[in-house]
């Protein structure tokens, strides 16, 4: 039982980083129907980024943070505007092909730049453990940083989509693009800071991966970009409460699988899930079927 | 038409007979004739990824996987204590793809588009990573000490066979249906095109392929491992179909040659390398969307003049 506890600990973790993820990939996806393949990649950069800043500016964890999360809102609005928009009239797969190759280039002007090599991310708070329950589970510190500044960021986001007006028309705009547009609503300004806040989500995870397991390196963002995908597929593509849910669902299976079976397999227990959710309910567990328009 | 079927063969004989003497005579070293054996396996790959993607129109992303199976197959059988003939593998090799063509086919291609893509996608790394957790394979290390079964002929003769096999399927009833899936599916649905039929058809031919394309590797290579398969091989595959043209046979075997001999050139680099190949995936989507050919097809017998080719 005790270990079961641990490793749901563990899995609500690895989930809460996944959650975040695939909380800028449903967004994207609500809003424009592209499967932003360089979301990933936008986690990776923000783990970089906080890894530059931390070391060469000397800053704490959340200033490092919020300088990580900054720049990849611009680099998010920046791949929107130059690699997405000219092809927002183009069939879905050349948008695809396109995002792709936008994740290809980022991974390897990461490598040109930084190196291929694996760096170790400065330790930026003391590694404390908690033993509960006579010992018998332990938890980190920073498994509960992480977790705190990923409950704070969905708040934030919540706050921001429900309540703000820049919120209200990115619901508008996923609701029914061309409707939004006779409304009054700049749809490009909305799909543009839709891109932002995404990417500061994904950047935030990258800096917290990057605390909690101590090594960076530029392919960091491949597998943890698809399984966030996953992610947001199995709640439920475009719904925000979907993509938290996934988030979490996939961190606990995934450790549960490594912790009860093997860890080689958690990757293609993750895409097995993906397929079989895809087979049986394609529009995710809190999605609604739609019939394709004609 | 007998006669266009003559001048392909001759072209075909012709340039066998000049590469062949190139390699007796020397110009054509070790280290070209190498290269050489990486063009052909890419036009097999690239040929039988674009029947999926481009002819059919059914975004496929776990070629890669594909080709696992069949050099894994190539591995294990020549390597038994009673080694079975090594054409024989690649043809068992080319097979098991195809099963498991099948069996990943009939759910999957129920799915459109850029969730086709991830499905397959997932379906290519579940691959890999049974191949790498069988023991049995060798894990992650892979199998090494293959025995070379094929030399430049078999590669010529085997390379030539596939992109004739599937030009003739593309120029068939069957080729026609796949395309007409491609332009619009509910369409051809209606039309009275068994799409299912025809979509999974296409998969599991292009899961032959790129199965024959795996078991001639491990057989000129000598040494696999499942990370040869990953994902970035089945993008590899992509980025020559896209930039050759989605639905152009002849614009991908083309591409296969000049991104075969960029990437040559660039081995030192390899991040220069995938950094190129980004910038063509982007720049060929922003520009050009349908690939430098389109879906149009160099006919040779047009650059050949000869009489009585006009209603060819």
């Amino acid at each position: 039982m005790s270990t079961f506890i641990q490793q749901l600990i563990n899995g609500i973790t690895l989930g809460s980083v996944y959650a975040l993820i695939s909380l800028g990939y449903t967004m994207v996806y609500g809003i424009i129907k592209l499967i932003n393949f360089a979301h990933g990649d936008i986690f990776m950069v923000g783990a970089y980024i906080a890894y530059l800043s931390v070391t060469y500016l000397k800053l704490g964890l959340i200033p490092s943070l919020i300088v990580s999360m900054g720049f990849c809102s611009i680099l998010g609005m920046l791949i929107e505007k130059f690699a997405y928009k000219p092809l927002r009239n183009s069939p879905r797969i050349s948008a695809l092909i396109t995002a792709i190759g936008v994740s290809l280039l980022l991974e390897n002007l990461m490598q040109i730049i930084m190196g291929a090599d694996s760096r170790v991310f400065p330790r930026l708070v003391a590694e404390k453990n908690y033993h509960l329950f006579q010992g018998r589970i332990v938890v980190n510190n920073k498994q509960i940083y992480l977790l705190i500044i990923t409950v704070l960021l969905m708040i934030i986001l919540n706050f921001v989509v429900k309540k703000t007006k820049i919120g209200k028309a990115m619901r508008a705009v996923s609701q029914d693009m061309d409707a939004a547009r006779l409304m009054g609503i700049n749809v490009d300004t909305t799909i543009s800071y839709t891109f932002a806040i995404g990417s500061a989500l994904a950047a935030a995870a990258g800096v917290l991966v990057g605390l909690y397991y101590n090594t960076i390196n530029p392919l960091m963002g491949v597998l943890p970009g698809l399984k966030a995908f996953i992610a947001a597929v199995f709640g439920g593509i475009g719904i925000i409460p979907g993509a938290m849910l996934g988030g979490f669902s996939l961190g606990i299976i995934e450790t549960l699988v490594s912790g009860y079976g093997s860890s080689m397999y958690k990757d293609a227990v993750a895409f097995a899930l993906l397929i079989l959710i895809l087979i049986i309910k394609p529009s995710g567990l809190l999605g609604k079927n739609i019939k394709e328009k004609v | 038409m007998k006669k266009r079927l003559l001048v392909y063969s001759a072209f075909i004989i012709v340039l066998y007979l000049i590469i062949t003497l190139l390699m007796k005579i020397g110009i054509i070293d070790d280290y070209i004739k190498l290269n050489l054996f990486l063009i052909m396996l890419n036009i097999i790959l690239a040929v039988s990824l674009n029947l999926i993607n481009g002819i059919t129109g059914q975004f496929s992303l776990g070629h890669a996987g594909f080709m696992a199976i069949g050099a894994y197959t190539t591995a294990v059988l020549t390597t038994l204590e009673k080694p079975v003939p090594f054409y024989l593998t690649v043809l068992i090799g080319g097979l098991f793809a195809m099963i498991c063509g099948l069996i990943i086919g009939l759910p999957v291609l129920r799915l459109r588009g850029d969730y086709l893509a991830i499905a397959t996608l997932g379906f290519g790394e579940i691959i890999r990573v049974i191949i790498q957790n069988i023991d049995y394979l060798g894990g992650a290390s892979g199998i090494s000490d293959i025995p070379q079964g094929i030399d430049w002929t078999g590669y010529f003769v085997i390379t030539v066979l596939s992109v004739v096999v599937i030009l003739n399927i593309i120029n068939s009833s069957f080729g026609r249906a796949m395309i007409a899936i491609r332009e619009d599916e509910i369409a051809a649905e209606a039309m009275g095109i068994n799409t299912t039929l025809y979509k999974v058809l296409a998969f599991m031919i292009g899961a032959f392929f790129a199965g024959v394309a795996g078991s001639i590797y491990s057989g000129s290579f000598g040494f696999i491992q499942p990370d040869m398969f990953n994902f970035f091989k089945s993008i590899d595959i992509l980025v020559i179909v896209v930039l050759g043209g989605l639905g152009s046979i002849s614009g991908s075997i083309i591409s296969a040659i000049v991104l075969t001999i960029i990437s040559a050139l660039l081995q030192d680099y390899p991040a220069v390398r995938m950094v190129l190949y980004s910038l063509i995936l982007i720049i060929i989507m922003l520009f050009r969307p349908q690939g430098l050919m389109g879906t149009k097809e160099i006919r040779l017998s047009k650059l050949i003049p000869i009489g009585g080719e006009k209603n060819a």
